[in-house]
């Protein structure tokens, strides 16, 4: 119910909002969670494995219970924690884990059947009989397991990426990291203040406190204030710190939209990655739940939860409430629940010499045995000193002490240790290099000791990155010693629960153990401890402590809590945003791209490039006419291709010849200027890295060609060389693979295109190059050739490509010729037995692909020694040739090779087809292939067998050049 | 994880490529017993604590690294440009 007068919500916006098809009335300022309370809905979700009712149990993002679909236009949002939604006009959420409603919730039946699901549950029963698991138990499993639901379609929300950098970066902002903030910032570091709640400033935004001698909030506001004007200083509320990596990287996920109206182009959720230079981590302390008979019931919550509710939020659990406490941290909660005008029924303190309490009455030494209520607390039973006593309530506060919210510390394998005087485990100093804990997560827990302590650690870092610190006054707060007396489960009949969200109660953990599962990591793997989306942030602890006692060992001794990353639930759009569909890798675009696409080209990916498929003309109906149509025309006519996609590299020094035949496997150093030489290079352990040409553009200036595949490989490749092997020679390069558009002109016509196109004959010899000015452009002409016809390659730099481009094309096309794809190009150099990528695939040698004389024995090359080594060379290996099937029938890539009287098994296998296409030219298929001691038998007889495809035909085994075998045409 | 690159100062490891061990760098001789290739392409030690390893700078300087680490801690204590004025290897 809303209380009049308290909370911080802005009660001039009132709001609405929808939960389960009710419509709500709530302020700005608001959680889902305060303003469900607000409208006394006290049952929220349902528990995983009991499906029993789930209330409220914090009011910050350690919520286990309070987990909602959040219903957008775009998607749907399951496992949202309700305490850390916040409420904006049309909000609507539904509640999950239940069915057929909330409140009758048939599955609720599994509660009546817990004594058959107990820890271990799922392992002991559904392991037998064997053939029920595909069809019974796993269906059966998979319908209840599970939180929320999704929708089933794609994410459309908007998401982002960051970085940043600091010298520090504050992790809260409560008043250890805000005092630390304020330090810095006057001291000019640069300061990042992380906050994983929408608003800073921690437990002083639920306590009633004082700081100064006036409410803490005023202080909170003039700190605020002055942060805010800094311009060192970025205040980031809504931002949850989720990780600890190496050298201060830290994972960060902003709730940039979700408080907001969804709108076209607001981003959801900000993934940030920031380096700091130091780290103070002020997250505070989490209070922990005590284990009793039913204090699972909707009503039954965090003390400091309550406190946050009333004074924060402005509402209250209940009209009657109690609070059950080892310790003294609930008094004041307590008394601000009396100022508000509410009933407080009785504090319950375990401490036989607990404190009185004024007007409220204290049991003392008595504890909770049992609670009442179906679909919320209505009653409790405590056993007192004299018997048992039932109490009416309608809200209980439980007070366990506090965790320290160390998490962070635990991301780079660091332990925390354990503090018998807190009875909790503090950080390890050091756990994360550069990482201070400060305050209430390094076991202070007063206000005063907070501020002392954030103080304190930004002055110790400030030193440490070498500024002088500014000073700042320790203000006067509280500073009451924390004194507790441990109290982790009260023994009794019925089900305490420790993991609220996976239904683990102290029972699965004594059975756990009884039953050998005695390590925390067994214990939690079994009893599905901390397996929950708030990974037992609140429970853990406690769950060691009953491990501990049902093992007779101390705390210590029994183990340790670890948390890994991330430290709330980050969702996988905002990891990944921006790399979806077309974000998930660059795109490049060729000069000729849009000239391209204006005929019809379907464009394909070639790497990170798109190129032209094939150019459809009207009247063909598939590809492949398209395709036998441009092969036709080059070997016929003259065709147009941009090949710009080609790696392109500028050598120069004295030595780059020489660099050249170190990484070559043939020798380029005798090239003379103006002429084309086609190399093979070779990976250090003996296999084919790549092939391609170079030009000797003048004494000590190549120009290396590459293929598409490995460009970015052999530059790699290039520089390693260099740098490792031979740094002192005079040589340098830089890929130029964007500066020039490269265009092939093929065909018996190239010569004349080309001539109409320079204004005079081209005059180059077969591999011959020169600058040339193609219509007042300086440029480049190659007489080079991947088709096995006459061919050119006329290079410009990129700024004239489209240009050019569309003058070949125009020129090609009144000669009869025209442009050619991928398709036409693929077929052309099959037919040609030129190899592509398809066939140097990282596991052939220069012997398998018929250049091993292309290794020079003069000289030593990268590839050399492993090459010629045994293994690599001989009739053993596989090599490549052709294949023409012996009937009109389609042949397949990845297909297999076997001889016509072995049975087809894998230990028959003679090769595999690597290249495929049809020949107009030749009118059959053709293939390329690796075939065992292939080149000794040209003319066999060979079965080829596509178990996938259905492909079973035989072939004749022939050289892997089909057309031209002289290369007359290509001299010509 | 960050390596500090002598050219550009400390980088987020996305920029860099990592290729493998140092020992990439102690080329053979050509004509050296085929145990010492053998060695040099395949056999690797995997050391629980310090190691040596190749870093390449794709997105930054182009150069390549050598990155003395730690493999149990991640503590990064050198990263050295490959390159330098005498380079070793078998090419002296
Ligand atoms: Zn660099």
């Amino acid at each position: 119910m809303r209380i009049d007068g308290k909370g911080r919500i802005d009660r001039t916006r009132p709001l609405t909002f929808a939960f389960d098809g009710v419509s709500y009335p709530a302020y700005k300022g608001d959680t889902l969670a305060s303003a469900l309370m607000a409208n006394d809905v006290r049952v929220v979700g349902r528990s995983f494995k009991y499906h029993r009712p789930r209330g409220i149990l914090t009011a910050g993002s350690e919520e286990p219970g309070a987990l909602v679909e959040i219903m957008g236009p775009a998607n749907q949002t399951p496992n949202t924690r309700a305490t850390v939604q916040e409420v904006f006009e049309g909000l609507t959420a539904r509640s999950q884990n239940r069915w057929p409603s909330l409140r009758w919730d048939l599955l609720g039946i599994n509660d009546l059947a817990s004594p058959f699901l107990s820890a271990g549950f799922y392992y002991k029963t559904f392991m037998w009989p064997r053939a029920f698991w595909e069809k019974i138990y796993e269906p059966l499993i998979r319908r209840a397991a599970g939180l929320g639901s999704l929708s089933g379609r794609h994410d459309e929300g908007t998401y982002e990426k960051a970085y940043a950098f600091c010298d520090l970066l504050i992790v809260g902002a409560g008043p250890t990291g805000l005092i630390a903030a304020l330090a810095a910032g006057r001291s000019g570091a640069d300061v990042i203040l992380a906050e994983d709640a929408a608003e800073m400033g921690g437990r002083l935004l639920s306590d009633e406190g004082q700081i100064d001698g006036a409410p803490a909030q005023e202080w909170l506001a003039s700190v605020l204030a002055e942060l805010a004007l800094m311009p060192n200083v970025r205040l980031m509320p809504r931002t949850a710190v989720t990780g600890a990596y190496d050298d201060g990287t830290y994972g960060a996920l902003e709730r940039v939209g979700l408080h907001r109206r969804p709108r076209p182009n607001l981003p959801r959720e900000c993934f940030w990655r920031i380096t700091a230079r130091r780290t103070i981590l002020a997250t505070g302390a989490l209070e922990r739940p005590i284990a009793f008979a039913d204090n699972d019931r909707p009503g039954i919550m965090m003390a400091s939860a309550m406190a946050s509710y009333l004074n924060r939020y402005g509402v209250s659990p209940g009209r009657k409430v109690t609070f059950f406490a080892n310790n003294d941290s609930a008094r004041a909660t307590a008394r601000s629940f009396v100022a508000a005008g509410l009933s407080v029924a009785a504090i319950i303190d375990s401490r036989p010499d607990a404190p009185d309490e004024g007007d409220i009455p204290v049991h003392k030494g008595a504890v909770v045995i049992g609670t009442k209520g179906r679909h919320g607390l209505q009653e409790i039973t405590l056993r007192t000193g004299s018997g048992e006593v039932r109490l009416e309530t309608d809200a209980l506060g439980m007070a366990g002490g506090w965790n320290p919210s160390l998490h962070l510390t635990c991301h780079m394998n660091g332990r925390p240790r354990w503090s018998a005087e807190l009875a909790a485990f503090v950080p390890s100093p050091g756990a994360v290099p550069g990482l201070v804990a400060a305050g209430a997560a390094n076991g202070t827990f007063s206000t005063h000791g907070c501020l002392a302590a954030g103080l304190a650690a930004a002055q110790e870092v400030l030193t440490d990155l070498g500024h002088k610190a500014a000073p700042v006054d320790l203000p006067q707060a509280e500073n009451a010693p924390y004194t507790i007396s441990p109290l982790w489960a009260v023994p009794g009949k019925g089900r305490a629960w420790l993991d609220f969200a996976n239904d683990v109660t102290t029972k699965d953990v004594a059975l756990s153990a009884q039953e050998g599962f005695s390590s925390v990591e067994h214990m939690k793997r079994y009893t599905t401890q901390g397996m929950a989306p708030d990974q037992g942030k609140s429970s853990n602890v406690a769950a060691l402590a009953v491990l501990a006692d049902a093992t007779g060992r101390g705390i210590p001794e029994t183990g340790t809590t670890t948390f890994r990353p991330p430290f709330v639930p980050v969702s996988i759009a905002a990891m990944g945003a921006g790399a979806r569909a077309e974000g998930f890798a660059p795109q490049r675009f060729m000069t000729s791209d849009q000239a391209s696409r204006d005929r019809g080209a379907p464009m394909i990916e070639a790497g990170l490039w798109y190129r032209p498929s094939y150019f459809p003309k009207p009247g063909e109906t598939t590809w492949r006419e398209a395709c036998d149509r441009e092969v036709a025309m080059v070997r016929n006519s003259v065709g147009i291709s941009d090949v710009s996609t080609l790696g392109k590299i500028d050598l120069q020094g004295r030595d780059a010849g020489r660099f050249l035949d170190f990484v070559y496997t043939n020798t380029f150093s005798t090239l003379p200027v103006g002429r084309v030489r086609y190399g093979v290079m070779l990976r250090e352990d003996g296999h084919v890295l790549d092939d391609g040409t170079t030009a000797r553009l003048g004494e000590n200036h190549w120009l290396m060609t590459t293929t598409t595949a490995a460009a970015g490989l052999v530059m790699r490749h290039l520089d390693f060389v260099h740098q490792a092997f031979c740094a002192d020679w005079d040589v340098r390069f830089i890929s130029v693979t964007e500066h020039w558009a490269q265009f092939a002109v093929a065909g018996p016509k190239a010569r004349d295109l080309l001539t109409s196109a320079l204004g005079a004959a081209p005059g180059l010899p077969f591999m011959g190059v020169r600058a040339a000015t193609i219509q007042g452009v300086a440029g480049r002409v190659f007489r080079i050739s991947f088709s096995g016809e006459e061919g050119y390659e006329v290079a410009v730099p990129a700024r004239y490509g489209e240009a050019l481009f569309r003058d070949l094309t125009a020129r090609a096309e009144t000669m009869g010729g025209g442009l050619y794809g991928m398709e036409a190009l693929n077929v052309l150099r099959i037919e040609k037995g030129f190899i592509t990528h398809a066939e140097i695939h990282g596991r052939t040698t220069a012997f398998d692909i018929g250049m091993e004389k292309m290794v020079s024995a003069k000289k030593d090359c990268i590839g050399k020694a492993a090459a010629s080594r045994p293994g690599m060379i001989g009739a053993a290996r596989a090599q490549l040739v052709g294949l023409k099937p012996l009937t009109d029938s389609p042949l397949t890539a990845g297909a297999h090779l076997f001889t016509q009287s072995a049975d087809v098994k894998r230990e028959t296998d003679q090769g595999y087809v690597t290249s495929v296409g049809y020949s107009p030219t030749l009118a059959s298929w053709l293939a390329l292939a690796f075939l065992h001691d292939g080149r000794a038998r040209h003319g066999e007889t060979i079965r080829l067998v596509d178990h996938l495809r259905k492909v079973d035909v035989l072939c004749t085994v022939t050289d892997p050049v089909f057309h031209d075998p002289m290369g007359e045409k290509l001299r010509a | 994880m960050r390596l500090n690159c002598p050219h550009c100062g400390p980088r987020d490891r996305r920029e860099f490529y990592y290729y493998g061990a140092a020992a990439y760098l102690d080329r053979p001789s050509p004509d050296a017993p085929a145990q010492a290739w053998d060695d040099y392409l395949h056999n690797r030690d995997n050391p629980a604590g310090m190691t040596q390893d190749l870093w390449y700078h794709e997105q930054g300087c182009t150069a390549w690294l050598k990155v003395t680490r730690n493999t149990v801690t991640h503590e990064i204590i050198a990263v050295d440009a490959v390159a330098t004025p005498k380079a070793s290897g078998g090419m002296a």
